[in-house]
Order: C-alpha cells, then sequence, then structure tokens
C-alpha cells in the first residue's frame, strides 16, 4: 500500500500519563491508517482512552512511544519530531471540534469561523466569502451574526463543524460532537459533518458514546483500557 | 479580524467602566502636573509681569518675595544715576486679609509708581489708575466689579479696573494701587496711635535730664517726623537701557553696602529652588504613587481578563493561532484602554482647570510624557498577561 496515501498513520502509538506508580497507560501500542475520506467512529466506555487518541494524533498531547504521520508530515517519532511546528500543521491539516462546541464567546458565528481561516493567512473577505458559504451549507445562513450565546445547541455545533472545516483539512478529529445534542439534532450534525468531510475528501475521527450515531461510517474503533480493536477489521476486510 | 477590538465591543460595559475609572486617575495625575506648573508660573507671576532687569532689595536678604526687604524709597534716584539704568521704580508688596461678605478675603496689595513702571500689566475692564488716591486696579480672580469699593487702612478704595492673571507667589489674586496709598495702608497709623506714639517719646525726652526745652521739642519734631514717615518700599526694580552690562550695574549697586541688587534669573531661583521646590517634589511623588496604582490596576485587570480567556486563549491555540495573533490580542486591548483612559482623563482635565481654585497649567510636553508613560504602563503592564496566554496548553481547550 502507498503509504503517502494515508491521511493518517500511527504505529505503535503509546501514551503514558504522569510518571512511576501513578503512571496512566491512556493509549497502549495502536497501529492503524486511515485513509482520505474515510469515517471512522471511536466507541469505547469512559476513561478508556478516546480523547487521549485524538489529541495524540491531533498535535496536542505528545505521545510517549511510537509513530504518527500526518497527510504523509511525521510529526511524531519516540515524542515529536524536533523542529516541527505543531501549530501550523494543526491549523493547515486538522479540524476540531469538541463536546461543547468551543465558539469564541466575543465573535459572531461568521467570525468563528473567519478566525480559523484568517489565521490561515486567508485574506479577509475571500475569508468571509468561504464563511459565509460553509454557514449557509449548514442551514446557518439566517444566524451569521449571532453570538453563540444567541445559538441552540445544533447551531452552535454547526458553526464549529464550519470552523473545523474551513481550511479543507486532511483529518477532522471530532470528541463526541452530539453528546450535547438531542438524538434528531445530532443526527442531523453528523450527516451534515459526514456529507461536508466526504466532500473534503477529509478523514474523519468521531468519538461517540451513542451507537445509533454510527451508521453509515466506514469503520469502528473499539477502545477498551487504551487498547483499539478495529471492528471493521475484525469483520474481516483484511 | 481585530480579536481585541471585537472582545471589548462584546464586553463592552465592563471596559467602558475600567476605562472612565483609569481615566479618572490619570485626570488626577494630570491635573498634579498642572498644578505644579501653575504652582511655578504663580512663583514667577509678578516677577514676569514687572518686566525688570534688576531687583534691589535690602543687604543680606531675599526679598522682596521670600523675605522681607525694606529699603528707603529715595534710593531709585541713586538708582537712575548708575551708567546703563534706564529706568528705576519703587514697588511696595503685601499680603492683605481682610473680612468681605463675611469671608476672609485675601489678596497681594501692589503699590507702584504711577509715573514708574511696574503696574497693572493689562487692563481687561474699566482704567488704569490716574488719581493719585484712592483708586485701585484689581486682579480678575478677585471677583470685583468695576465702580465696587473696598476699605482698606484708613480709607475707601474704589475699584476703577480689572487686570488679569497676576498672583503672589502664594497664589493670592493681586491688587493694584499708588505707592502713596500702599505706603499710608502698610505705615499710617490711625490718630490714636499717633497720638500715643507722640507722648511715649515726649515722655522719654522729657526724662532726659540734659536737654533744655528747646533742644526737646527740636528732637521730638524730628523723631515724630521719622517714625510717622512712610517712605519705605520693599523693593527698586530698575531696567537696563539697552546694551548696558548686567553684572557691572549688579556691581556697582552692591558696592553701596545696604542693597543687594538681584537679577531676574537670581529672583527666578529664589522663587522656584526655595519656594516651590517641597512642593513639586510632593505632586512628583503623589504623581508617582498615581502611576504606579494605575499600572497594578490596568496589570491586574488584563491579567483577569486574560484568566477570563482561558478558554478562548486554547481554543484559538487548538485552531492553530500563532503566538502573535494571541499577544496582540492582549496588549491591544491594554494599550486601548491606556489609550481610552488617557483620553478621558485629558479632557476632564480639560474641561475644568479653569475651575481649580489654583492655576493649572497644561503644558504639551507634561502632555506628551505623560502618554508616553502610559503607553509603556500598558506595554509592561500587559507582560503578566500575555506569560500567562503563552503558558496555556491548547489542551485546555477540552475540559468542559
Ligand atoms: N491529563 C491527564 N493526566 C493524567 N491522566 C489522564 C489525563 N487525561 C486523561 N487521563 C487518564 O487517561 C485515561 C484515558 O482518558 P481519556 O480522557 O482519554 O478517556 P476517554 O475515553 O476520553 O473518556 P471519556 O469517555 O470519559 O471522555 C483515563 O484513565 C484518564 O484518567
Ligand atoms: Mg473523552
Amino acid at each position: 500500500m502507498d503509504k503517502t496515501m494515508h491521511a493518517i498513520e500511527v504505529e505503535n502509538l503509546t501514551k503514558i500519563y504522569g510518571k512511576g506508580e501513578t503512571a496512566v497507560t491512556a493509549i497502549a501500542d495502536a497501529t492503524f491508517q486511515v485513509k482520505p475520506g474515510e469515517l471512522v467512529a471511536i466507541l469505547g466506555p469512559s476513561g478508556s482512552g478516546k480523547t487521549t487518541l485524538l489529541t495524540s494524533i491531533g498535535l496536542i498531547n505528545e505521545p510517549t512511544h511510537g509513530k504518527v504521520v500526518i497527510d504523509g508530515t511525521t510529526v511524531a517519532d519516540e515524542g515529536w519530531l524536533p523542529g516541527i511546528d505543531l501549530k501550523r500543521l494543526r491549523r493547515e491539516k486538522l479540524g476540531f471540534i469538541f463536546q461543547h462546541h468551543n465558539l469564541i464567546p466575543f465573535l459572531t458565528a461568521l467570525e468563528n469561523v473567519m478566525v480559523a481561516l484568517e489565521i490561515n493567512n486567508l485574506p479577509k473577505n475571500e475569508a468571509k466569502n468561504r464563511a459565509t458559504e460553509l454557514l449557509a451549507a449548514l442551514n446557518l445562513g439566517h444566524r451569521l451574526t449571532n453570538y453563540p450565546m444567541a445559538l441552540s445547541g445544533g447551531e452552535a455545533q454547526r458553526v464549529a463543524i464550519a470552523r473545523a472545516l474551513a481550511n479543507k483539512p486532511k483529518v477532522i478529529l471530532a470528541d463526541e460532537p452530539t453528546a450535547a445534542l438531542d438524538t434528531v439534532n445530532g443526527k442531523n450534525v453528523m450527516a451534515l459533518l459526514k456529507k461536508l468531510a466526504v466532500g473534503n475528501n477529509s478523514a474523519i475521527l468521531v468519538v461517540t458514546h451513542d451507537h445509533r450515531m454510527v451508521e453509515g461510517f466506514d469503520r469502528i474503533f473499539h477502545v477498551s483500557d487504551g487498547r483499539i480493536a478495529d471492528e471493521t477489521n475484525n469483520l474481516g476486510e483484511e | 479580524m481585530n480579536l481585541a477590538i471585537r472582545d471589548i465591543r462584546y464586553n463592552r460595559g465592563r471596559f467602558i467602566l475600567t476605562s472612565i475609572g483609569l481615566g479618572l486617575l490619570l485626570g488626577v495625575v494630570i491635573s498634579m502636573g498642572g498644578i505644579y506648573r501653575g504652582l511655578f508660573a504663580d512663583a514667577l507671576a509678578v516677577l514676569n509681569f514687572t518686566k525688570a532687569d534688576i531687583w534691589v532689595v535690602q543687604q543680606d536678604t531675599n526679598g522682596p518675595f521670600a523675605e522681607n526687604s525694606r529699603i528707603p524709597e529715595d534710593i531709585k534716584y541713586r538708582i537712575r544715576a548708575v551708567p546703563g539704568v534706564e529706568e528705576a521704580s519703587p514697588l511696595s508688596f503685601q499680603t492683605i486679609q481682610i473680612e468681605r461678605l463675611g469671608k476672609p478675603f485675601r489678596f497681594f496689595l501692589i503699590g507702584y509708581d504711577l509715573n514708574g513702571f511696574g503696574g497693572p500689566p493689562g487692563i481687561i475692564a474699566g482704567r488704569d489708575i490716574r488719581q493719585k488716591h484712592y483708586e485701585m486696579v484689581v486682579a480678575k480672580a478677585m471677583k470685583m466689579e468695576v465702580g465696587e469699593k473696598i476699605h482698606l487702612g484708613l480709607h475707601d478704595y474704589t475699584v476703577v479696573g480689572i487686570t488679569g492673571k497676576v498672583v503672589s507667589s502664594g497664589g493670592d489674586p493681586a491688587a493694584y494701587v499708588s505707592l502713596a496709598d500702599a505706603q499710608d495702608i502698610q505705615f499710617k497709623k490711625d490718630n490714636d496711635a499717633i497720638r500715643n506714639d507722640r507722648e511715649r517719646i515726649g515722655a522719654n525726652l522729657a526724662g532726659i535730664q540734659t536737654l533744655s526745652p528747646a533742644q526737646t521739642k527740636f528732637l521730638q519734631q524730628n523723631i515724630t517726623g521719622i517714625t510717622e514717615s512712610t517712605h519705605t518700599v520693599n523693593t527698586v526694580v530698575a531696567r537696563l537701557a539697552p546694551g548696558a552690562n548686567l553684572h557691572e550695574v549688579q556691581e556697582r549697586i552692591s558696592r553701596w553696602n545696604h542693597f543687594r541688587p538681584l537679577s531676574v534669573e537670581e529672583q527666578t531661583k529664589i522663587l522656584t529652588k526655595g519656594m516651590i521646590e517641597k512642593a513639586r517634589m510632593q505632586l512628583g511623588l503623589f504623581r508617582i504613587i498615581l502611576l504606579v496604582i494605575s499600572a497594578v490596576i490596568i496589570s491586574l485587570i488584563i491579567y483577569t481578563s486574560t484568566i477570563d480567556k482561558i478558554k478562548v486563549i486554547a481554543t484559538l491555540k487548538l485552531i492553530g493561532s500563532q503566538n502573535r495573533v494571541i499577544i496582540g490580542m492582549i496588549l491591544q486591548q491594554s494599550l486601548l484602554m491606556g489609550i481610552i483612559a488617557y483620553g478621558i482623563g485629558y479632557l476632564l482635565i480639560k474641561l475644568t482647570y479653569d475651575k481649580f481654585p489654583r492655576r493649572i497649567v497644561l503644558e504639551a510636553f507634561d502632555l506628551q510624557a505623560l502618554f508616553v508613560i502610559v503607553i509603556a504602563i500598558c506595554t509592561i503592564s500587559s507582560f503578566v498577561g500575555i506569560r500567562k496566554a503563552l503558558k496555556v496548553e491548547p489542551a485546555e481547550a477540552l475540559g468542559g
């Protein structure tokens, strides 16, 4: 298989929090690849290591051991690769969505999306156009000038999706994006996320508690005690 | 997109209130600088308005402002005769406090030779003093009208003119009368006192057995003449002819003994170094303390507003913001707060300074220097916030 084809490559990824007696192995020896445009759901009980997996791939949490390659760029090999510009990789190649929308409270819906584009050096006008388009595609054309406080949970989460997708990232990492929403809204948000990610050819990793949300995903990872089992693989592709 | 402005726009109530508070503080700082400059201007007002080159005062004194100085009026003739002196004119100064309209009424009375100089610098209402007696020109700050009368010494004086901002070195408004009137007010005794003095001198002379009655009478007349004389002044001011050498003229007058010829430069030094140095240091100290307080407040506000934004900062880092975006947001807010507060403080004083009881002089240099200091304080104060912000981990965006 051509390695550069993968959006994410993880090899023997291990993340240990703390040292000595209090050390917690949150991710143990994970190895997998995700192709561009692939939809991966991550399921697992609380404390099993799902968030840690996302943050290790997301260049937020330094992996203790193992290798992480994002869109062909090796970012970690037994710790961060020296001299690597994590911020730049995050803004160019990654998009994040959290359980709570994490929108910036003093920016309007439009500005929250624009800020992601502007820090990626897109001129203001283009940023405005792209953000407006994206929000319209997420059925938020009428909410552009609202502050997050004035948005419903579903609307806010859709703004967060727009922000995560704004720079057409190769990888989208979503940590329980629907947990704060009711089922109807949750499904709606998930459907939009999938549609846009596929349109961008972005790989997407979504952590969820809710089995009902995983339909239509290409693969499902089950995490327990830091160990990752690729259920789809077990079901027999390879 | 400017995050600093967006944040301020969203939290404008808090921002405006803080800026107003800081503005008041900076207003006090500005006014203190103005008061100091005002002290300076007040202290030098009479000196500058008189436009003399030499102030002849009593020997061994720093008169006439800082110390009492008494010299005979007729020394003016000798001074006029000094080569290089163009004009010499006697002046008398006294501070007067009387009761007027039930309140203490304090002013600085200047007596001048109507044919000499040192009189009111400019009449803004009414006219100059024309008659030798019982006319008066007062500074505007005395709040008197032309035609009003005031009782001083043994007589009533009528205000005939109003002049501008002349004040004593202590800040009391000045009034002008003729030299003769000023001397009367200062030295002339009422009839009872004169009768008492004459009796006392008579009794003393009568006690001297060796004097004949004719001698006694002669002496009594002469002594009372001297004690009742009012021809004393506080200073004689002189102007030099063009090209005259100040030092030479000073040298000559010093040689006479009993007199000290002070140049304007020496007077300025006496007035500023001696008389307002303490006030200057005190005001300077207050200004420093207030600036330190402003710095602490700005730091505290910037720090707490950074703490309030930890999650925002973490989110920005998580989505890949450069540090300059985050530093810019904090620094710009700090600077904006400083600039707005400065503007508020400046406007406040600009609109009210002429209503202060003491003169406030706003000098461009002082205002610019304070502005630079405020900008420096804001920059330095924002460091505490920036330091905190740079330590925020992107992972902090994930919690809760
Ligand atoms: N910063 C940290 N320091 C120390 N231990 C941590 C840290 N973050 C997570 N852990 C531990 O690592 C393990 C995995 O945590 P993680 O947050 O990845 O679980 P999770 O699967 O996301 O759980 P949940 O479904 O509750 O969000 C847990 O035992 C947790 O206590
Ligand atoms: Mg989690």
